[in-house]
């Protein structure tokens, strides 16, 4: 099945598309579809423990199975509280 | 035109319209007694950056759910409370407004409550991220993780916006 990668702030900058679209076994979870994703860009990796992720624009857990036209977002921390920033 | 309650765009954004967004209650127009409001600026500093501009960019479906989701939180909380909230993105110059936010009630008390709950609570869990370019350099700001069902964190929020 096919499902749509949707990919914001520097998760965007890492992969250079704000869009993918990928192929996923039946079965997958967001979490199969994010396996894939850092194997393709390893960078990513560091944001498993503080992302958000969102299925068919409402937030979702990455255990959360998937279907075929899904709409899949990883979203990086938010914009609130007082981090300092990621050095480009 | 008439200005929604939640929005999200390019434009600038304007206090007045969402003031009286939120103080036309149709037949019951008249029954509140105080409308604050907020207004959050892009800062010509940070933690020692001399910054120059911002640049948002929002998941913008899912940002407007989460301002909706807000607002029931703020209603079940502040009864009768009445709330607007517009996000700005795109490039925003030193100076310019980012966000704007208006509540509306019967008093005082709820009415500057509710307005701080939203903004606490947007920080928290709008996907809405800020690109921050200074001398020298840009940088995303990453703060917090965002998850609705953090009741800690909506806590949190409803302990500022009471203090």
């Amino acid at each position: 099945m096919r499902v749509t990668v949707r990919l914001f702030a520097r998760l965007r900058d890492i992969a250079g598309a704000a869009e993918l679209v990928r192929d996923v076994p039946a079965g997958a979870t967001i979490g199969t579809v994010w396996a894939e994703l850092t194997r393709e860009f390893p960078d990513m990796a560091d944001y498993a423990k503080s992302m958000s992720v969102a299925l068919n624009a409402d937030y979702a857990r990455m255990e959360h199975a998937i279907s075929d036209g899904d709409d899949v977002a990883f979203l990086p921390p938010v914009s609130g509280g007082e981090g300092t920033g990621i050095p480009l | 035109m008439r200005t929604p309650l939640l929005s999200i765009g390019h434009e600038p954004l304007a206090l007045d319209s969402l003031i009286a967004a939120v103080s036309d209650r149709g037949a019951a127009t008249g029954s509140d007694g105080a409308v604050t409001s907020f207004l959050g600026l892009v800062r010509n500093h940070n933690v020692g950056r001399a910054v120059t501009h911002l640049e948002y960019e929002a998941y913008e479906a899912l940002a407007l759910r989460s301002f909706e989701r807000i607002v029931t939180e703020a209603e079940a909380r502040w009864s009768g409370v009445r709330l607007a909230i517009h996000h700005r993105i795109g490039r925003i110059d030193i100076g310019g407004a980012s966000v704007a936010i208006a509540a509306a009630s019967a008093h005082r008390g709820d009415a500057f409550a509710a307005c701080r709950y939203a903004i606490e609570r947007i920080k928290q869990i709008a996907p809405i991220w800020k690109r921050e370019f200074f001398d020298g350099g840009d940088v995303w700001i990453e703060g917090a993780t965002a998850d609705p069902d953090d009741v800690a964190a909506r806590e949190r929020a409803e302990r500022v916006a009471c203090a």
